[in-house]
């Protein structure tokens, strides 16, 4: 039932992925261009995951438990570090040469771009680098 | 004040509230955080049963175009960017994710949707890193 829930929130998920847009690298980037044709297009979609999302967590915090009866795995981390600043500059540079985050990385590399998958293969490489160099750690 | 309710994407906003759902699936039956970056790379740690829940839902992200093409076509998809840049950018994002603890996803979304400052702080720079650099690729060195 766990694998199954998330096999579901995996669906939806990326289904709001492609139905909002942003799917599209270009819609993104079109964001990003603050001086350029801007499109406002990624700040609706925050927005309302946002407002949903408001409520999810309302709810979650009055729970020690989740419905399926798993502890709740909510970070506790609160310290603003150089780790947390420097990781997402290194993303937002990333982000803006190609305008793909990770979630829409995935999604895309399902539709078969050549183009999506390099770009997945060269994330999960930096991610396993990055688990490298931790993991001695 | 009023919105042109003309002007509002609706696909866009659609599409936030399905991610929303998502989200709010995962929490409240999974207790998990929906960061893709998170999932993705905890599948790194190996950690027994701490697996099967991670593939599914990535299995599910890429089962999702599969389904909406069963019903829909695909939206348009436009990439410019070359091999050489994509890998570049991929390579940033998977790194800079990891050491940042998340993306547009875990911090964006989630962070924002419970108030953390370290997720409203993350996603701060990594807007205006995006903006920056979208700024000095398309109007600065234009090349």
């Amino acid at each position: 039932m766990v694998n199954f829930m998330a096999l579901l929130s995996g669906i939806v998920f990326g289904l709001g992925i492609i139905l909002s847009g942003m799917v599209n690298p270009a819609i993104v980037l079109a964001f990003l261009d603050l001086t350029g044709n801007w499109d406002s297009a990624l700040l609706w979609v925050m927005s309302a995951a946002v407002a949903v999302g408001f409520i999810a967590f309302a709810l979650a915090k009055k729970r020690t438990n989740s419905y399926l009866g798993l502890s709740m795995q909510i970070p506790a981390v609160t310290k603003i570090d150089g780790r947390l600043l420097l990781g997402s500059l290194v993303f937002g540079v990333g982000w803006g040469i190609a305008g793909i985050c990770p979630g829409p990385a995935v999604v895309l590399a399902g539709t078969g771009s050549i183009d999506a998958l390099v770009f997945l293969i060269a994330m999960l490489l930096g991610m396993g680098i990055y688990q490298n160099l931790q993991g001695r750690g | 004040m009023y919105i042109n309710l003309d002007s509002v994407p609706w696909h866009a906003a659609c599409g936030g509230l399905m991610i929303g759902a998502a989200v709010a699936l995962l929490l409240l039956f999974n207790g998990r955080i929906a960061g893709i970056s998170g999932i993705v790379g905890g599948l790194y740690r190996m950690q027994k049963g701490d697996i099967g829940w991670r593939v599914t839902f990535i299995l599910g992200l890429i089962l999702s175009v599969v389904i909406w093409r069963f019903f829909f076509v695909l939206p348009e998809i436009v990439i410019e960017t070359n091999y050489t840049m994509l890998a570049l950018a991929g390579f940033l994002v998977g790194y800079g994710t990891r050491l940042g603890s998340g993306c547009t996803s875990g911090h964006g979304v989630c962070g924002i949707s419970r108030q953390s400052p370290r997720s409203i702080a993350a996603t701060t720079v990594f807007m205006l890193a995006g903006f920056i650099t979208v700024y000095l690729i398309r109007h600065v060195f234009t090349f």
